[in-house]
């Protein structure tokens, strides 16, 4: 599937979506991915700024990134491995590591944690049976704590791939939970 | 979400108008509520005659700093035959603001026609609007707006058949407050890690790949084409001499109804907490409000009389910052809140100077200390001498925004920190 996209918005794209396993292969020998890095150079009048573009573009596809492909993006942006992984471990969400289907961001940062955000993290945490950063057994989520989300008005926020849900409060946990795990969520 | 409750208090004019309005996301529904006429004036206008009436108005940078905007725009080298080119800092994250993100899913074409005056003002040929990564949903409506601009001629080659010519490219972030500061962004957009740099060179000078850049917030570009379409006096009928205007207040914590709210600068403080939020849920008093976002000094109860202007937040040892109040009602739990933000500032210290560093995570081992009951007196000495230690030695400014809270939290609230020490143990000193 290859959705038409306009060169001003290609580094913009949602790239923390559910869907996972698209890309076993190398990203660049698909025509998809040649025609991003493509589109992404044309942007900047240096090579190296399509770098975050890229890497959400590997993270759109295979949900975390490995170190395989940042040797390719290494290698198609001529830097090293060694500076795209200094990129990838600088910014938060680069996936270092696989995630659930869901990966459940629950801000705990002060507007939250003025309205229960501690005690939203700990929730989903005992509902899912996890330790942050864990996959749960069914593989559908993974929770961690995050800073703040930017929606601070309306607290506790909880992002869950690529969608906030406002308001969230211990109570309405579970059914957030259960909405996920029927995948009515998606777009 | 202030929508559809609108306050009295509220000057819903030149940001929020279309706040809450669906239509107003498509390009038909802002031209003909007159949008991109101002984009057509400001053609029509040269650099100087926008920077001067952007200078005139007073506008002052709604990021955080307050820097003049046209004062900002004239620092930009003229005719160097150089590409320029323009930031729109659109990575909120200071914790209690959430204003950009409001103007990006509500007016997105707003946003494209200030970055659009701004380009044509400091001659810059291409605009990086760099979104932080989480806003997934928000930046949808943006991406669609631009490409819709860019279909309508609106943005691209010859800009309404003029001569003049300017690209904007959305450019999403991965997750780092740090790329909220200037020089730290436009590392960020230039794929490298998000440091900021030691100034000189000031981004006027050598900013993104090597070129004069200016980097402007989300909210200050969207002001523009209103003082554009009306002139700097209209602008001036609101706030005061020194911050004239309006501004989105972004209120959160502990109250009734928290949200965005346009207000002309220097209403008093309390009466956007009680009259236009409703003060507390729980009814009971104000213990402290945090102004302007997690960076700002604490304010007491007693203090919330203050004018919401950058001079009247300075007055009392605050600052008006990103206007992001955050109320904590009498049970809050001071030592824990400040716990809570010093942990965010230890998280987000990119790393290259060690006063921030270390200093941050010291802050949240002493704090947690205190807050388990092991504190000594001492302790709260050690916490004022790291704020010395961490203002104005550093690179940016992420270590002195940790101590605007912690300095004021212990001049203000010491007693809580003291009550959190046993007796015993604090005899001990």
């Amino acid at each position: 599937m290859s959705r038409e996209i306009h060169p001003a918005v290609v580094g913009a794209q949602p790239f923390q979506t559910a869907e996972r396993g698209q890309f076993d292969g190398p990203i660049f020998k698909t025509k998809e991915g040649r025609l991003r890095l493509e589109m992404a150079l044309t942007r900047y009048p240096d090579k190296r700024a399509a770098l975050l573009p890229i890497l959400h573009f590997v993270q759109e596809k295979k949900g975390w990134i490995e170190t395989s492909d940042m040797e390719e993006v290494a290698e198609a942006l001529e830097v090293t491995p060694a500076y795209v992984h200094s990129i990838v471990s600088f910014y938060t969400m680069y996936n270092q590591h696989p995630v659930g289907k869901h990966l459940i961001q629950v801000c705990t940062n002060i507007s939250c944690h003025l309205n229960k955000g501690d005690e939203v993290l700990e929730c989903f945490l005992e509902e899912t049976d996890t330790r942050q950063g864990e996959i749960s057994s069914d593989g559908e989520f993974t929770v961690i704590e995050a800073e703040c989300l930017g929606a601070c008005g309306f607290a506790t926020v909880v992002q869950v791939n690529d969608r906030y849900f406002e308001g969230v409060t211990p109570e309405n946990v579970s059914n957030i939970l259960d909405e996920l795990r029927a995948g009515s969520h998606k777009r | 979400m202030s929508f559809p409750y609108v306050h009295e208090l509220e000057t819903r004019t030149l940001l929020s108008e279309y706040q809450g309005k669906k239509d107003a996301r498509t390009l038909k529904s802002w031209r003909d509520e007159g949008g991109y006429q101002r984009v057509r004036k400001a053609i029509d206008m040269s650099p100087e005659t926008i920077t001067d009436v952007v200078k005139e108005s007073g506008l002052r940078g709604r990021g955080g700093a307050g820097f003049p905007t046209g004062l900002k725009w004239s620092f930009m080298p003229k005719e160097d035959g150089k590409p320029h080119y323009l930031c729109c800092n659109a990575d909120e994250s200071e914790p209690g603001a959430f204003k950009d993100r409001e103007i990006i899913r509500w007016t997105p074409h707003l946003l494209i026609e200030g970055c659009l005056i701004g380009a044509r003002a400091i001659g810059a040929e291409h605009v990086y609007i760099y979104v932080r990564g989480e806003f997934f949903e928000d930046t949808q409506h943006l991406n669609k707006a631009v490409v819709e601009a860019y279909e309508a001629g609106f943005v691209g080659s010859n800009i309404m058949g003029s001569t003049w010519s300017c690209d904007i490219t959305i450019h999403t972030g991965a997750g780092a407050y740090i790329a909220g500061e200037e020089t730290g962004l436009m590392n960020s957009l230039m794929g490298n890690r998000a440091e900021p740099w030691a100034k000189p060179p000031f981004p006027a000078q050598a900013g993104a790949f090597g070129m004069p850049t200016t980097v402007n917030n989300v909210e200050t570009l969207s002001t523009v084409p209103g003082i554009i379409e009306h002139g700097s006096e209209w602008y001036r009928q609101w706030g005061s001499e020194k911050s004239p205007g309006t501004k989105l207040w972004s209120c959160s914590g502990h109250l009734v109804r928290p949200g965005n709210y346009e207000i002309a600068l220097g209403v008093p403080l309390r009466d956007i907490i009680f009259d236009v939020c409703g003060g507390t849920p729980s009814g009971k008093p104000v213990k402290a409000v945090i102004p302007g976002g997690s960076s700002t000094a604490f304010l007491s109860a007693a203090e919330l009389d203050c004018a919401t202007t950058y001079e009247g937040m300075q007055e009392v040892g605050s600052s008006l910052g990103t206007a992001s109040p955050i109320v904590m009602d009498e049970d809050t739990d001071i030592v824990r809140a400040m716990r809570r933000i010093a942990q965010f500032y230890a998280h987000e210290s990119c790393g290259q100077c060690v006063q921030c560093r270390e200093g941050t995570s010291w802050i949240v081992r002493i704090l947690q200390k205190i807050e388990s009951g092991d504190g000594r007196l001492r302790d709260i000495d050690t916490l004022y001498d790291l704020c010395e230690q961490m203002t104005g030695r550093t690179i940016c400014v992420l270590a002195d925004s940790v101590v605007f809270p912690l300095k004021s939290s212990l001049d203000k609230f010491r007693a809580e920190y003291e009550a959190k020490m046993t007796s015993d143990k604090v005899a001990v000193g």
